[in-house]
């Protein structure tokens, strides 16, 4: 099941795998907006309509519900199928789209209500302010690996009839998800998607698994995350996670972007998915500390104490000492929502002075590209490192809002350093990629000129301001000074060695310096450092297990001797559910991981895998009553991360939007959602400003002044932003200009010209491009009408070989309420034949639009759709307005 | 080597086995004469694909201190040697003739980049960062709580970058208390 990606022209080596599977029988199903070369190579290919994947995938789940083809054994034994919900729960079909605990003045939950029967309850009003500030901080992106705090042993019906038992309440819940909804919403044909519920039922149970592939068309979202949680549900429910040939897997589209989100640069977390302190959650260390490990209850983060003193220690070396908490108070302390566009935001406003672009480019990468470059105009600094002369080092010269005239060169007073950097065979280092693999790559030459790593540039900056304040008494600044800043430098450029930090990020022992061989070795004494636990082994023995380099046909398929995986070398995630609850296979051609009685003293965990399992904890193993931490986890439970140890159905905690998957429509959408009253996400994170518009959609009016969908993806010779593509010869020739695909229809309806030009026009901006006319696009049939889906390759800029206009520059800032990723896979648009006017010109046309849609009034949409506090914007009724723009 | 009208391609081809043309007959010498980079090169050493997170193989061919040509490892189970146009493209990406090899500086209203030595830039950016960290300071917050930290400095970037890189930003911005640091993993 490939769905939301398109892997065979942006992940196209890893496709050589699925055509693998094909060759040997498997059915490949492509589930899309749009027919790509993933769709040509599949054996279905199902069109849909952009931002409803969650009806057409909760038609999937009704559909394995009513007809009990889920795989029983597995979901009884090792999901909260069976787990009983509290009698407080009401569900979105009571609440014409909301989940019981909603609060409209915050746009918050109280989860109180969403809890396990007998769990203890909390007082009334206190969950709502925790999602108010996890919605902020997109602590769901915590919640992903800390998994769920369970404590004691809520009660069960493991025939799964009680009317509470969760899989009761996830029958009710897609109960109305039926092929003729799907029908309806997606505009997929009731047959389509029937073949599409047979395909995946059939090719799921002991015998057989499904694996389920997404990539950004799923996560770049308004309810991305509920996205991948349905996905989950159903791999679930069919038995296919933690098992060979099943699973969830994500493709994601950067080199290290695995590892940067691991060891990550990202405002919420530190390495290893501990939470950045907050300053109104975590007064003290221990405070820190129980956030994670939640005492009493059960799973691994149990150790989280250790690897938290391992980091501070990794941190601030010989200064972090028991007494003083290791430091924890020069940690400083995030107070709500610091994500990047927040502070793209915050630049416009003038409260950020200096901005450091390590390889990115948000001017041509980011949504909303006007307000990045509004932004990066309005810096006291900026400091721009890449291999490349790209778009957002030189925005006050060249770029869309110079030639409207919104940036002067004489009047911007940013200072802008653009540095060289050394590419990815000038430096040593490991990528961490999607499946959670490191590799280390070997330096080949020395880069050119003024070129230098980052390695280079960060610790020599570190090093200089250490050395300006280096008398300062100033107690601010000791977290710097006292800092661990003393790597081993080589070469002509002083190059701090690489191999040193990875040592510091795997972890040894502080007196003798041994390098650690997993994270259980980790002490929270201050006798072991490690700056990322969870990468701990990736150095284990001295050795650099990341620089493996055994050819994959001298090992098994798994190939457990190419690079290092997290944890503990460890492939296949969950794989303790590749055996039935005594520890045997489900069967002999699906076995990975799995009991052997005879092996070691008492019997071992063995397997083609290293098994995701206490190696010597026995599926007999039931843990005693009051038991807690990874003691509490039985040995037929095979989800050790989280706190019941079963994989979550429902998710009474973690989520902001709810603990079910719902279809919501996107925030810019032509359609009133069919399901319920409740429009689109309610607890979505929005910046309601004026320079931050968003198209009106259903029940406001005037959404026919943006009648049509577009979403954007990319191609395969071009990378995301461009600034690794559109300035090399070859790729460049390859895809020269930018385009917009339509249909044939949309195409007549507009009067647009295969290989001539268009505008594509939003409440943000107009861009042009050559019309691709194709069958790839189609019409689709959605409530009754037709809706036209517009296709953009978001790679183009005003840099490189090639040039053109970016179509990020369409989209506004609406995001998901647990990560805070932005909606960038779907928003409206007119589109109109010709270039689109030059110079102010092209201001007053996006000001036209928005006359006629009422955005001019009111930037913003109604965001509760449901209920007496209904948001309604009368004075975008013709009638309220002194003066009705539209034609 | 001297030319004779026996080596003229109609000529070999009649004479030869490859009377079609289709061999060896159509083979110049030049053709024969022409040996792989990848046979001269100095050394390989063993790289990684910078472009998605596939995670493909590379062998990195050298020669006198230069790139010569990039392949896939054949080793790699993850890629057995092969390479996607992007992958197969990234000697392009270290050798392009538009990568920048020198410092670039764009003074406040200049219409203009002007050149700056490495040396001069980083000290420069050093000033600016202690600068800025200490006009920006917050020992407390708004609402009285203790957060030492500054809110005028922001990075974005991380997702093409090294671990070792990225544990090092982290790092020294923690050190020094910004924490709008952000990368690609959020987008």
């Amino acid at each position: 099941m490939i769905q939301g990606s398109n892997m065979a022209e942006a992940h196209p080596v890893g496709f050589q795998w699925v055509m693998e599977a094909k060759a040997r029988g498997a059915k490949v199903i492509h589930v899309d907006p749009r027919f790509t070369r993933t769709s040509a190579l599949a054996d279905q290919f199902v069109p849909i309509r952009v931002g409803t994947d969650i009806a057409f995938l909760g038609g999937v789940i009704n559909h394995v519900l009513q007809n009990e083809l889920d795989f029983r054994e597995y979901v009884v034994a090792y999901t909260n199928a069976a787990t009983i919900l509290s009698e407080d729960f009401q569900d979105t079909d009571d609440l014409d789209g909301l989940f019981s605990g909603f609060d409209p003045e915050t746009r918050t939950y109280d989860p109180a209500s969403w809890q396990y029967a007998d769990a203890g309850q909390k007082q009334e009003g206190q969950g709502r302010q925790q999602h108010e500030e996890q919605r902020e901080t997109a602590s769901a992106l915590q919640h992903e690996t800390h998994g769920l705090n369970v404590e004691g042993d809520p009660p069960r019906d493991p025939t799964l009839q009680h009317p509470r038992c969760v899989y009761q309440v996830l029958k009710r819940h897609y109960s109305r998800y039926t092929p003729e909804l799907v029908e309806r919403v997606c505009g997929v044909s009731q047959e389509e998607f029937l073949e599409v519920c047979r395909a995946w039922t059939e090719a799921s149970g002991r015998e057989r698994t499904t694996a389920l592939v997404y990539s950004v068309g799923w996560t770049q979202h308004s309810v991305g995350v509920q996205y991948i949680r349905t996905g989950a549900i159903l791999q679930l429910l069919l038995g296919n996670m933690g098992r060979p040939g099943g699973g969830i897997m994500a493709l994601r589209g950067h080199a290290s972007i695995q590892g940067s989100t691991d060891i990550p640069t990202l405002f919420n977390i530190l390495p290893g998915y501990l939470p950045m302190p907050n300053a109104n959650q975590h007064e003290s260390f221990q405070d820190w500390i129980d956030s994670v490990r939640h005492p009493g209850s059960k799973g691994f983060w149990d150790n989280a104490g250790a690897y938290a003193v391992n980091l501070l220690k990794a941190y601030w070396g010989d200064a972090a000492t028991a007494d003083n908490d290791f430091c924890f108070d020069y940690l400083p302390r995030i107070t709500g929502d610091h994500g990047t566009y927040r502070t793209v935001m915050d630049m416009i406003d003038g409260k950020v002075k200096g901005y450091f672009l390590l390889g990115q480019n948000p001017a041509v990468g980011s949504a909303h590209g006007r307000a990045q470059r509004l932004g990066m105009a309005n810096l006291d600094w900026l400091v721009v490192r890449d291999l490349f002369e790209i778009e957002s080092a030189t925005f006050w010269k060249n770029s869309p809002e110079v030639e409207t005239g919104e940036i002067v060169p004489e009047e911007c007073r940013t200072e802008v350093f653009l540095f060289p950097a050394a590419s990815h065979v000038e430096k040593e280092g490991t990528f961490t990629q999607t499946q959670r693999m490191l590799q280390w790559r070997t330096k080949a030459v020395e880069p050119p000129g003024d070129a230098r790593s980052e390695l280079w540039f960060f610790y020599h900056l570190g090093r200089m301001v250490r050395e300006r304040l280096a008398d300062s008494t100033e107690e601010r600044d000791r977290p710097l000074l006292d800092l661990a800043w003393d790597y081993p430098l080589h070469g002509e450029h002083d190059e701090p060695s690489a191999e040193a930090v990875l040592k510091e990020i795997n972890g040894y022992e502080v007196a003798t310096g041994r390098p650690l061989s997993s994270f259980t070795e980790m002490k929270d004494d201050g006798s072991t450092l490690g700056g990322c636990w969870i990468y701990t082994g990736v150095y284990a023995d001295g050795v650099n297990q990341a620089a493996r380099r055994k050819p994959g046909r001298e090992q098994s398929y798994v190939a457990p001797e190419w690079g290092w995986a997290w944890p503990a070398n460890r492939r296949n995630l969950y794989n303790r559910a590749s055996a039935d609850p005594d520890g045997n296979p489900w069967s002999e051609r699906k076995r990975l991981v799995w009991w052997d009685p005879d092996k070691g003293e008492n019997g071992e965990w063995t397997g083609d895998d290293v098994p995701d399992f206490e190696r010597t904890k026995p599926p007999t193993y039931r843990p005693d009553e009051g038991q807690g931490g990874i003691a509490a986890i039985a040995g037929n439970d095979p989800f050790i991360m989280q706190g019941d140890g079963k994989g979550s159905l429902f998710v009474p905690q973690g989520l902001i939007d709810g603990p079910l998957p719902t279809h919501y429509e996107p925030v810019e959408s032509p359609f009133r959602n069919v399901l319920y009253g409740q429009q689109a996400n309610p607890t979505r994170k929005e910046y309601d400003r004026d320079d931050n518009p968003m198209n009106p959609s259903p029940p406001e009016l005037h959404s026919d002044v943006y009648p049509f969908v577009f979403t954007t993806s990319r191609l395969t010779e071009h990378h995301t932003a461009g600034g690794m593509s559109r300035y090399l010869q070859y790729l460049a020739e390859l895809q020269p200009e930018m385009f917009v695909e339509v249909s044939p229809a949309l195409a007549a309806e507009r009067g647009l010209q295969h290989g001539g030009w268009c505008h594509v026009v939003t409440s943000r901006a107009a861009i042009e491009g050559r019309v691709l006319v194709t069958e790839r696009l189609r019409p689709l049939r959605v409530d009754g009408r037709t809706v036209h889906t517009v296709w953009l390759p978001y790679h183009w800029g005003s840099g490189g070989f090639v040039t053109g206009d970016s179509a990020n520059d369409l989209l506004g800032i609406a995001l998901d309420p647990n990560v805070l990723i932005q909606e960038s896979k779907v928003g409206t648009c007119d589109v109109l034949p010709g270039r689109r006017p030059r110079g102010r010109a092209v201001l007053d046309l996006v000001a036209s639009y928005k006359e006629r849609s009422g955005v001019d009034v009111d930037p913003g949409t109604p965001i509760v759709t449901v209920g007496p506090d209904a948001d309604v914007h009368d004075h975008r009724d013709p009638v309220m307005r002194k003066e009705d723009g539209d034609p | 080597m001297v030319r004779t009208p026996l080596d003229w391609p109609v000529l070999r081809q009649l004479r030869g086995p490859d009377v079609l043309g289709r061999g060896p007959a159509a083979r110049s010498r030049d053709t024969e004469e022409l040996t792989p980079r990848t046979k001269t090169a100095d050394r390989v050493v063993g790289s990684v694909c910078p472009y998605c997170a596939v995670g493909c193989a590379q062998r990195v061919f050298v020669k006198d201190e230069k790139v010569v040509q990039i392949e896939g490892d054949p080793d790699s189970p993850v890629n057995r040697g092969r390479l996607c146009p992007k992958g197969s493209a990234s000697k392009n990406l270290v050798t392009s003739p538009l990568r920048q090899q020198t410092i670039r500086y764009r003074a406040p209203y200049a219409t203009e980049w002007q050149e700056l030595d490495l040396g001069t830039a980083m000290e420069m950016v050093a000033d600016r960062v202690v600068k800025a960290r200490n006009d920006t300071w917050q020992d407390i917050d708004e609402k009285n709580r203790r957060v030492r930290r500054t809110l005028g400095i922001a990075s974005l970037g991380g997702a093409t970058l090294d671990n070792e890189e990225n544990y090092l930003i982290k790092k020294l911005f923690t050190a020094m208390g910004a924490i709008q640091i952000e990368n690609q993993a959020r987008i």
